[in-house]
């Protein structure tokens, strides 16, 4: 095959080039998935600080490929981070603190699911969390993020939904169930398929 | 007291797509139904993703780096051969990268994965695991010992192996500079007809992806040294650390 060839500049380095994670990224990523003998550690999902005064949430979905059918060897990870300001009275030190949850979708149905807190606003961005995708045939990450069905107000002003035509917004906005619960669900091609971006 | 508006992330330089292999490439297969049809929405200056997960020591083991011994029984050691690879994770502006985590995963000599879906009749190793883990140094390096993985045949076409690699997952320090890529072989004969590693379009990127042959850390009578070295996204270069306002 011919390909094209890029000289980097002097003291100018490109990024590696990324490849897919393949079928089995559960063994080094989420060895517990398959009952891999602990011999390491797990990452630790970073949550909720136990006095952060928001809500735990649970956020559930699925992903689906170009054919309808749900994908079951995915990695999602998503992230969340608050910055700044805490108020004093919470017992949090201002600063920087961080939530971040992998998982792996249902080798059975495709599905997945996680805890977290309530995002928080910041500036003019709406409450929303970011999502990572990997998988078998996914060449490179793909990046998403969700935001929630009841900020109408915040989400008509946020600048990366504002990037997204109108039409394909709702694909980044999660559906309510219950009172604490969302689903996202992310659908890699074709009908109402999810927005991704280059960020 | 930081206050969120003045917390003015320093943005990444734009991914630059001719070095990635593209979402949609039918040689290999698994992409035909899992890749988006509509492009990618830039997004500039997210404040979201110019941060990112830290890990430090306490979130591994210290053995986590050697896969030889870090799933096997006491006093064993995986079978195949020992090799160790290493290398250092640095930006596109050229700094090293600390304290980020790698993780890695990998058939074994055999070329048969530790994975209830692998199903190819090379044989598991008892003393083999094929996931480790390890934090950059200060100066962005990373080793891990392990055995050199064997290719394996898998499932996209008639008759298709994939070269001797080693998966890669690596953070960065914001979760835009994420990345998993894969780390081939000098040498091997594989490279050439796989159609996940020839999708990548760039030849330089395509090369920057085989670990070398690096005789000056190789350890006598014992274990060969690859080289292996990643670089993530840099962030613009009118950014300076330490000065949130970028002046
Ligand atoms: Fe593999």
């Amino acid at each position: 095959m011919e390909r094209d060839t890029l000289e980097p500049s002097e003291n100018q380095l490109f990024e590696t080039a990324s490849q897919t994670a393949g079928p089995y990224l559960h063994i080094g990523l989420a060895p517990n998935s398959i009952g891999l003998p602990s011999a390491g550690k797990e990452p630790r999902n970073k949550s909720c600080p136990q006095n952060q005064k928001t809500d735990s949430i649970q956020i559930v979905g699925t992903v689906w490929d170009g054919r309808k059918e749900p994908v079951k060897d995915a990695m999602l990870e998503a992230w969340q981070p608050d910055l700044g300001e805490i108020s004093a009275d919470s017992g949090i030190i201002d600063g920087e603190f961080e939530r971040w949850h992998r998982v792996v979708t249902d080798f059975r149905n495709g599905n997945w699911s996680f805890n977290t807190c309530y995002p928080r606003t910041f500036g003019n961005f709406a409450p929303s969390i970011s999502f990572w995708l990997v998988a078998r045939g996914i060449n490179i990450g793909l990046h998403t993020r969700m935001y929630f069905p009841e900020n109408t107000k915040a989400n008509a002003l946020d600048p990366v939904l504002n990037s997204v035509a109108v039409e394909r917004r709702n694909t980044l906005i999660a559906h309510q169930v219950g009172r604490l619960g969302y689903r996202f669900d992310i659908v890699l091609q074709g009908d109402n398929e999810t927005v991704f971006f280059d960020v | 007291m930081t206050v969120c508006s003045e917390v003015r992330a320093p943005s990444l330089n734009c991914r630059n797509w001719k070095r990635h292999p593209p979402a949609f490439t039918p040689q290999y297969k698994s992409t035909v139904a899992r890749s988006p049809n509509q492009p990618l929405i830039r997004v500039r200056d997210d404040q979201v993703q110019s941060h990112g997960p830290k890990f430090n020591r306490e979130d591994i083991f210290p053995n986590d780096w050697d896969l030889l011994t870090n799933f096997a029984a006491q006093g064993a050691t995986a079978l195949g051969p020992r090799i160790l690879l290493h290398g250092q994770v640095q930006d596109e502006n050229n700094r090293p990268v600390p304290n980020t985590l790698i993780e890695c995963w990998q058939a074994n000599a055999a070329g048969r994965y530790r994975h209830p879906v692998d199903t190819y009749l090379a044989p598991l190793d008892p003393n083999f695991g094929g996931c480790g883990r390890t934090l950059t140094d200060h100066d962005g390096r990373y080793r891990f010992r392990t055995v050199q993985p064997g290719p394996y045949p898998w499932p996209n076409g008639p008759n298709t192996w994939r070269p001797a690699h080693i998966h890669f997952s690596i953070f960065g320090h914001c979760f835009a500079q994420r990345l998993i890529t894969q780390c081939y072989f000098e040498g091997d004969p594989f490279l050439p007809l796989c159609p996940i590693f020839q999708a990548i379009p760039d030849t330089n990127a395509a090369n920057g992806l085989i670990a070398k042959l690096d005789i000056s850390e190789t350890m006598p009578h014992d274990t060969v040294a690859y080289r292996f070295d990643i670089t993530l996204r840099g962030r613009n270069t009118t950014y300076f650390e330490g000065n949130s306002d970028g002046t």
